[in-house]
């Protein structure tokens, strides 16, 4: 009790400064990476360059055309119109639950590099049951394709964790195998010819079935790819905090999490929930893939979206392993990857600048003391930053 | 009680892995005999047209047989196994897995002639950008820095090198370029990570993005449009006298660019550094115990400092040997996953130089029969046979060589009292 009362003492202004203080590094961090982002374009300009060979004047002038142009499409492509907003939100969704899978394993001291291969594997499973099952109502058969995807990236990543159950062996190493494994039998079902491609000479799916379609949310505007698959998204992120926090199977995970011996003394089965966190893991993972299948494209290619595994990582990196963290890292990279892709048809700025942005955000929001030095404020005393990983994650 | 778990786990152990080698056997038979006649013969050719100074005849066997008695030995192996267990089972296990994958040569080879020389020569190049990636993690996980960044830093040395090697028009300007680019990176890494104490894993994460983005947006608004400003000089293989003249032997070792050489030359000199110098012993005491290092008078940041700038600079180097020694130009992306299959590396190789070295040799060896297969038209689906290398890599690790040891304070920022 006496601990609590200087937090009684304090002013009722405190909880909003805290507040402050905890928006203000992460908005701080953004601005920052945008402004670098603006020097980056300007010394890569040939233009501005050759303005201020003309004079100084002239250099600033034809550099601030250059960033109001860019920028201006950035935040028109992420936020402009009805349909920009909503292709942000779109592709934050995907986002979401690969961020959530790598940030449950996180919580359960598990660094599952695989989300990778998971979302390969989910796409794989639920655009079979999308094209291959015809003739069922739309409620049995989208929830069943879904189901599918779940499934598929559960199987992927359960191996792993059986293996680092029963055997202790890495799950870095195996889920970096598992990658490649995906890849190539994701090559080989989908490769002209193989079992799972369309007659023809292209190396993609089937169509699936209008029953297995993530309903649009605007079905009168067909331009719009804004889904319901966004709201399973945010369904899936509470769903987590709940699991995580609220329950007795989430508590063990964390617990496992952070110190696997306490848990064993604990009486906590260590492997029983190394397997099921890194299969909860896996589901959500393979239900990221969905989300372009069902919601989107509507078939799956062959060399289809990569880079998630790696973005996945990030995202739950930024969101501190918290589900509604993971949320909204997930809208911040959707915002910049809308963005930066208008910015690249309008201004012709290659659409990379989105990692340099995603990479100085990550630095900037990991290490405040530099945002602060930047801005010279201070910070919270404790409990500042991001949860750690634990090394290789040693039991 | 605890001795007699401990037994009883080594007998499951041993009982595992007889069957796991039994189970080689019994794939020898049933994945290559169907299909095979006994009038297939299978030819290895052992010559490289590069001069070795005498040439060896080509070994020419019947496929059927030969596949028969890779099987049987395999097979007796794993009885012996069963019934009396060897001492030493990882080398058992090597040899097991040796057997199989020469019974798949035999067979993929059968009415063909295979270059046995020229399939270990491009394993072993091949694995030459994995070595370096998983010795830079090496470097800098002794010290206790967990390095996710390997990725980066060899993309960033990979970029550089094409650039200053084009620009300078050489080879040596280049790989300056490369280790200062990679060396960059990883400072960027240890400030982070030794400063300002974020966690190993976000830092290592922000280098691998920054530099995809920062790499790959140079390079589509300058390399792109400029062709010469991606056209590097290159590294030209040196024959050393004498040796490269050795059949086998000579075009395997000793007709390679410097690069390879000098990251086989790497291989021993970290091995000998880490266990044999004072810097050695203080870079494992800085990762095993930093407090107690610190006690004794060691400085715990710098040490991670030079040991994770000097691990930045052999990624650097890994990225230099992409551009430098292999393909002569940077592409974005280039480094496909290498600097990831190179942790893995490492941690299969248990942290150690020579471990690091044989296991990427697996991945290489992945690597090479990839190219191979699609020239010899092997009736699989070549998907299968290339997930063969990442499938055995899981079943060793699980069945047999078991946990490896990270340095105890791997990952772990440390903070003075």
């Amino acid at each position: 009790m006496s601990e609590q009362k200087p937090q009684l003492a304090r002013s009722w202004m405190a909880p909003l400064k805290a507040l402050g203080r905890s928006v203000a590094v992460p908005l701080l961090a953004v601005a920052t990476a945008l402004l670098i982002g603006a020097l980056l374009i300007i010394i890569t300009d040939t233009t501005v360059i050759a303005a201020f060979g003309d004079g100084i004047g002239q250099g600033f002038k034809r550099a601030w055309e250059v960033i109001s142009v860019a920028y201006g499409a950035f935040f028109f492509g992420a936020f402009g119109d009805m349909y920009h907003f909503t292709e942000t939100l779109r592709i934050a969704t995907p986002y979401i639950f690969a961020g959530l899978a790598v940030a449950v394993g996180f919580q359960g001291g598990l660094f599952n590099v695989g989300a990778e291969g998971q979302y390969f594997i989910g796409g794989l499973t639920s655009v079979f049951v999308g094209y291959s099952i015809t003739g069922l109502p739309w409620f049995i058969h989208l929830p069943l394709a879904l189901l599918a995807g779940a499934a598929g990236g559960a199987l992927w990543a359960g191996i792993v964790g059986l293996l680092k159950a029963k055997t202790g062996a890495h799950e870095v190493i195996n889920t970096i195998m598992m990658n490649y494994i995906a890849y190539r039998l994701a090559e080989f079902m989908l490769d002209v010819g193989g079992p799972m491609a369309r007659p023809g000479y292209r190396p993609v799916s089937p169509e699936i079935q209008p029953s297995a379609y993530l309903p649009q949310f605007f079905p009168s505007d067909t331009t719009i790819r804004f889904n319901v698959g966004f709201f399973l998204a945010l369904a899936a992120a509470v769903l987590i905090w709940w699991l995580l926090f609220k329950t007795t199977l989430g508590y063990e995970i964390r617990t496992v999490g952070q110190n696997p011996r306490a848990a064993r003394y604990a009486g906590i089965s260590v492997p029983r929930i190394i397997i099921i966190t890194m299969a909860l893991s896996g589901a959500l993972a393979g239900l990221a893939a969905p989300m372009d299948i069902l919601g989107v494209i509507h078939f799956m290619p062959n060399a289809f979206a990569s880079g998630y595994g790696f973005d996945a990582i990030a995202l739950a990196l930024l969101g501190n392993s918290h589900p509604a963290g993971v949320v909204v890292a997930s809208l911040l990279f959707g915002a910049l990857r809308a963005g930066a892709s208008n910015m690249q048809g309008v201004a012709k700025i290659p659409i990379d600048i989105t990692s340099i942005l995603q990479g100085l955000i990550i630095v900037f929001i990991a290490a405040p003391a530099i945002i602060r030095a930047l801005y010279r404020f201070r910070g919270l005393e404790k409990g500042e930053g991001l949860i750690t990983t634990r090394g290789w994650g040693q039991m | 009680m605890t001795t007699d778990t401990l037994l009883k786990q080594e007998v499951r152990k041993a009982r595992i892995m007889g069957i796991i080698f039994l189970v080689f056997a019994l794939g020898i038979v049933l994945l290559f005999l169907p299909g095979t006649t006994g009038a297939n013969r299978t030819t290895f050719t052992l010559n490289m047209t590069r001069g070795e100074a005498l040439t060896l005849p080509d070994l020419t066997f019947g496929t059927l047989p030969g596949l028969l008695i890779f099987a049987t030995i395999a097979a007796f192996l794993g009885a012996w196994q069963l019934a009396r267990g060897f001492r030493n089972h990882n080398a058992v296990l090597g040899a097991v897995v040796g057997l199989f994958v020469l019974a798949f040569l035999a067979w993929a080879a059968r009415d063909k002639s295979m270059n046995i020389t020229g399939m270990v020569q491009s394993t072993l190049l091949r694995a030459i950008p994995i070595v370096l990636a998983a010795l830079s993690g090496i470097m800098c996980e002794k010290a206790g820095v967990v390095n996710i960044g390997i990725e980066g830093m060899m993309l960033s040395g990979a970029f550089l090198a094409a650039l200053m090697g084009s620009v300078t028009q050489s080879q040596w300007g280049g790989l300056i370029a490369a280790l200062i680019g990679g060396g960059l990176m990883a400072a960027l890494l240890a400030v982070l990570a030794i400063k300002y104490k974020v966690s190993q894993v976000v830092a290592g994460t922000a280098i691998n993005i920054l530099a995809t983005g920062i790499t790959s947006y140079f390079s589509s608004r300058y390399l792109q449009t400029n062709a010469a400003l991606n056209s590097p000089a290159t590294f030209r293989p040196i024959a050393i006298p004498v040796l490269s003249k050795i059949p086998i032997i000579g075009p395997v070792f000793f007709n390679h660019s410097f690069v390879v050489y000098l990251t086989l030359i790497l291989v021993v000199v970290i091995h000998v550094m880490l266990n044999y110098t004072r810097w050695g012993l203080r870079t494992r005491a800085v990762g095993e115990h930093p407090r107690a290092a610190d006690t004794l008078g060691i400085n715990v940041f710098k040490t991670r400092y030079i040991n994770v700038i000097l691990g930045g600079m052999v990624a650097g180097l890994g990225g230099a040997y992409l551009v430098l020694s292999s393909v002569a130009r940077f592409d974005e992306l280039m480094t496909a996953g290498k600097g990831f299959i190179g942790l893995a590396a490492m941690i299969f190789g248990n942290w150690a130089p020579f471990g690091a070295l044989g296991s990427s040799l697996i991945f290489g060896f992945a690597d090479s029969l990839q190219t191979k297969l699609a020239i010899m038209r092997v009736p699989i689906p070549s998907q299968f046979l290339l997930m063969a290398p990442y499938l055995v890599t899981m079943i060793v690790l699980a069945g047999v060589v078991g946990q490896s040891h990270a340095p105890a304070a791997d990952g772990v920022p440390y903070e003075k009292e």
